[in-house]
């Protein structure tokens, strides 16, 4: 199924406010969607016999700037069946409180690559997944502060008392 | 602890009260980090009733070396040292994947030359003989057979003493560059590499009368950790750990980069012929028979590289590295086949300098390993260090 035609597919299940945009300048074409449907978008995505984007390839969350107050996620989907790949891009502004992340919807319950994924993308970007049901931090230590992958991010200078060099 | 939201910090108080009603009701076992069959500084809790264990919680993160905050910082040829730091036992493989991304963004990868590229798959091809052979070894240790384990890593020298030779370092080797290659081969590589082809072969057969064909390791290895196709899939498992669970699912093949449709070559897959389809057995005699298929490469390979892109006196493998390395603003999810699995490195330009704005490793490893707390419920202790070992993983990659 080629682009176009997936586009038409999303709008016609979900209507026309699922897709926000899209990103063909590049080498792969991107869809923007509307972050509150991203579950099932990739359920429907999934399960649909014409597409069955049935593997996630790659999850990444990203920090677009200080300026642009932007955090998004970024999902690789590829069809095992057809031999194809997509990317789904959903983002939200943001205005870097750490009380306050950034969150989108968790898509766990549809691939279970998103598990540590998503665990990887709050630990490090600091990006809040609604739904996801172990999201504790997985590559740094349970009481790290901050988040390293951010634009703003200070290198900390000591942990528990040592300093780090 | 994040503070500030105590939405944030839900998920580890329910994991520290869960492991603290589990240590009144069961029993909490620790497993690593130190321990020598989680290859690396891997620590798993696992939740036992007796024999039995209920839960296995991986922690990772031991090895993390904030890859990709390191190439927020540095430019894609300077990144490239890092890559060969994820995947230690398949360097090659890893620049491989990361400068055919680079290439990609520049447009330059059509104007790679011919004998440059089959050296790239050559050494990959070498390279992921000696990861597997990494993995037959440390396997037979885990399960309790030594024997194997030197084999492979006599066996391993000789292709760790051929890409010292050509690059000059044994593990991490910064051969393969954006553009081109640090070196060409040296004088009497290819010589070498075919001596080494002959000599490996009888010892192939030989390993699989001691290890695969061994009743006590079919014992110990059929029938344990079964992997199911759809779970595989839904973990994204890739590499040996899918095609154990049956399915020839292959980006040398799928994707067609580099050379490789020019090369001839089969993709092993699980059967089940010990036991169910994907159980351990199987994952461990794909990469057998994987490297069977490697040696196959590597010979063609040789077969081109000494007849029609022979070595000239002004062959220059660097001619074709970028002056300036500044692709265009775009983003760009590069994937390939490592020796552990997909592979995939996913580049944001902005199209104004050389350093990426992000850049994210999808490790084979990392999914693949993501899968253990799925099969490894209900399993036997010792079972699990036979599943454990079937993954495959390294933590270099695991962590980044």
């Amino acid at each position: 199924m080629s682009f176009e035609e997936i586009k038409i597919l999303l709008t016609e299940k979900f209507g026309n406010e699922v897709i926000v945009g899209e990103e063909t300048t590049g080498l792969q074409p991107a869809l923007l969607i509307e972050p509150n449907y991203i579950k099932g978008v990739c359920l429907e995505l999934r399960d649909n016999p014409k597409t069955y984007f049935d593997f996630l390839s790659c999850l990444t969350g990203v920090d677009y700037g200080i300026e642009t107050r932007h955090f998004g996620v970024v999902y690789h989907l590829a069809s095992i069946p057809y031999q194809t790949q997509l990317t789904l891009k959903i983002s939200k502004e943001n205005e870097r409180d750490t009380g306050d992340l950034p969150t989108f919807p968790s898509i766990t319950s549809v691939y279970l690559t998103a598990d540590w994924h998503e665990r990887e993308a709050f630990d490090l970007v600091g990006i809040f997944f609604e739904g996801h049901p172990d999201l504790r931090r997985i590559l740094l230590p349970d009481d790290w502060e901050g988040y390293p992958l951010r634009k703003d991010y200070k290198t900390a200078e000591y942990y528990k008392g040592i300093k780090i060099d | 602890m994040n503070g500030q939201n105590p939405k944030y910090d839900k998920a580890l108080l329910n994991y520290q009260q869960k492991m603290a009603d589990a240590s009144v009701e069961d029993m909490v076992l620790n497993m690593g980090p130190q321990h020598p069959s989680t290859h690396g500084v891997l620590r798993l809790e696992l939740i036992t009733d007796g024999e039995i264990v209920k839960e296995v919680i991986p922690h990772i993160g031991y090895l993390h070396r904030c890859f990709e905050k390191h190439a927020e910082s540095l430019t894609y040829q300077q990144t490239i040292p890092f890559t060969d730091r994820m995947d230690y036992l398949a360097s090659m493989n890893n620049s491989h994947a990361f400068v055919m991304g680079v290439e990609r963004m520049l447009g330059i990868d059509k104007d790679i030359p011919k004998r440059v590229e089959y050296i790239r798959v050559l050494v990959c091809e070498l390279n992921r003989i000696g990861s597997h052979l990494i993995a037959i070894g440390t396997y037979g240790i885990d399960i309790g057979a030594f024997t194997p384990f030197l084999w492979c890593f006599r066996d391993r020298e000789h292709i760790m003493g051929m890409l010292e030779w050509a690059s000059g370092s044994r593990m991490l080797y910064n051969y393969i560059w954006v553009g081109g290659l640090f070196y060409d081969l040296p004088v009497g590589f290819e010589e070498r590499c075919r001596e080494f082809v002959d000599y490996f072969k009888p010892k192939m057969t030989e390993l699989n009368q001691l290890l695969t064909d061994n009743q006590v390791f079919i014992n110990r290895t059929a029938n344990v950790g079964v992997l199911p196709l759809d779970v595989a899939i839904n973990y994204g498992c890739s590499g040996p750990m899918l095609r154990g669970s049956g399915l020839k699912w292959d980006l040398r093949r799928i994707d067609n980069y580099s050379i490789y449709p020019e090369l001839e070559f089969d993709i092993p897959a699980g059967k089940g012929e010990m036991g169910a389809v994907g159980d351990c057995w199987d994952r461990y005699k794909v990469r057998v028979d994987e490297i069977a298929q490697s040696l196959k490469m590597i010979e063609q390979c040789l077969d081109r590289l000494q007849k029609e892109l022979k070595r000239t006196p002004d062959f220059d493998p660097r001619a074709k590295l970028p002056r300036k390395t500044i692709p265009k603003a775009q983003d760009y999810y590069v994937r390939c086949e490592g020796a552990k699995g997909e592979l995939g490195f996913y580049f944001m330009a902005d199209g104004k300098s050389e350093i990426p704005t992000r850049v994210k490793a999808r490790a084979p490893s990392f999914n693949n390993l993501s899968v253990l707390p799925e099969i490894a419920k209900g399993v036997m202790i010792a079972d699990l260090v036979a599943i454990v070992g079937s993954i495959d993983f390294v933590l270099g990659e695991v962590d980044r």
